[in-house]
């Protein structure tokens, strides 16, 4: 196959200049997503029900449906509502980019809330009864024990997580955003040459993927150092 | 509950061709995630080497960008090989074939590592055992390994296939009429984009929700016999 590497190379700057988006949406939506995720896996672990349930439809919508049907419920269908597009908001919601990192907050923000909640339960149980005993209670309980417990158990899901969310936000090209997809298929509407760019397309992700799984294994070794075998 | 201004019918056309795709990626995740797991557990390097490879391309792309080049990449090639059979012009893949393909090469990435956990969950002593009978290596495996290994390998089966259900809403980029692109002829028509992407958002969930209550059963139907089991 004769691949034409002269357009591969001329493609590359902005690829790169997608690449960023890219990178600044998963960024953004992922530190949103996570401070969005901790009280309410807080909630998801309370003890009173009502609590307990709130969280968990919204858990349930964004983990059940597709992320696409998500983007385009809030970028298209709220449009729909004369209320929406004579609020205060409507400059927001109008925009490509925001409904799209608003979207991928939310989204992210429903998994992580699951992973937490599965760490926050996953800490031992003498951990938390040995605190209490110590004369520990509620916030400090958290803050001290049951937390930083659950952030180290709950790493190697987010790691993965994480690895998603950048996958996912290809989709962002799907409601007008040049991002890494959406740039690649912009050059190939002016270069008809899919192979090509796809391929320049591919191997970057590949590289963010690659980046990000060694980052993570780097992490996880230095933050559960605790865990491993004693090497003298 | 919502007026669908008569597009109910077409959203259940929808449905029906975002099933078949399900089931199309299901069933070539299946059988590419099997061949990847004896790939990647085989003693020849060239195979191991050429399994690593497949799994790790298609879990550091993005399913859309997979989606797009299954479906834009490959008529250039299978044009040329047509070309070498000798048939003259331009062939490429259906939207529903590519969609079939590009869900069923992620699917199987995936199901690639849980069949070969589910396999190496077995215990060596029964393959001693199995070849102590006289059984080859075939026979083992269908007789021994897969019986027990698929056990093991439902839950995250259920999982994956829950991601591919979502998938296919993908393939709506490329034109192929299912559920998502139903929804997007009848915003078209009506300019109720809400009502239907939330109609769509709501017959997702019910996928979503039966597809779990199949696992569990299925998880449930599978154990039977198994210490601790309740059925």
């Amino acid at each position: 196959m004769n691949l034409e590497w002269g357009v591969m190379l001329e493609s590359l700057p902005r690829l790169l200049q997608g690449t960023l988006l890219t990178l600044e949406l998963v960024a953004l939506a992922l530190v949103a997503g996570g401070l969005l995720s901790v009280p309410l896996a807080l909630l998801r672990v309370s003890a009173n029900p009502v609590l307990r349930a709130l969280p968990l439809a919204y858990t349930f919508f964004f983990r059940g449906t597709p992320l696409l049907v998500q983007l385009f419920l809030f970028y298209y269908g709220l449009a729909q509502f004369e209320a929406v597009r004579e609020s205060m908001f409507w400059p927001i919601v109008r925009e490509a980019y925001w409904s799209a990192l608003i979207v991928f907050t939310l989204n992210t923000g429903a998994y992580t809330t699951e992973i937490l909640r599965g760490a926050i339960q996953a800490v031992p149980h003498g951990e938390v009864e040995a605190a209490r005993a110590m004369g520990m209670s509620g916030g400090t309980l958290y803050r001290r024990i049951v937390l930083p417990r659950a952030y180290r158990i709950a790493l190697p899901a987010y790691g993965n997580e994480i690895i998603l969310m950048l996958k996912a936000s290809a989709l962002a090209s799907t409601i007008t955003l040049l991002d890494l997809t959406g740039m690649a298929r912009t050059v190939i509407a002016k270069t008809y040459l899919p192979v090509e760019i796809f391929l320049v397309a591919g191997a970057i992700y590949l590289a963010l993927t690659f980046l990000l799984v060694n980052g993570f294994r780097l992490l996880e070794r230095r933050v559960l150092r605790f865990q491993q075998p004693r090497t003298a | 509950m919502f007026d669908l201004h008569g597009f109910g019918d077409q959203l259940l056309l929808g449905l029906g061709m975002t099933l078949k795709v399900a089931a199309g990626g299901l069933l070539l995740g299946l059988l590419l995630g099997l061949l990847g797991a004896a790939a990647k557990l085989s003693r020849s390097k060239p195979l191991y080497w050429l399994g690593a490879t497949y799994t790790t391309l298609m879990r550091g792309l993005p399913e859309l960008l997979v989606v797009l080049i299954i479906y834009f990449g490959t008529a250039g090639l299978l044009t040329r090989m047509a070309g070498w059979l000798g048939h003259d012009g331009y062939v490429e893949l259906s939207p529903y074939a590519a969609g079939i393909v590009a869900l069923g090469l992620a699917f199987g990435a995936y199901a690639t590592e849980v069949f070969r956990g589910a396999i190496q969950a077995i215990p060596a002593g029964q393959i001693e055992a199995a070849r102590a009978c006289g059984m080859g290596r075939l026979r083992i495996f269908l007789r021994i390994t897969l019986p027990q290994a698929w056990r093991v390998a439902l839950p995250g089966l259920g999982n994956l296939f829950q991601v591919l259900v979502k998938d296919t809403s993908l393939i709506s980029v490329i034109g192929l009429e299912e559920l998502m692109r139903k929804s997007q002829i009848a915003i078209a028509n009506t300019k109720e984009p809400f009502t239907f992407y939330f109609a769509a958002a709501l017959v997702y969930l019910l996928i979503t929700v039966v597809v779990m209550l199949g696992q569990h059963r299925a998880e449930r139907w599978a154990a039977r016999g198994q210490p601790g089991s309740t059925t």
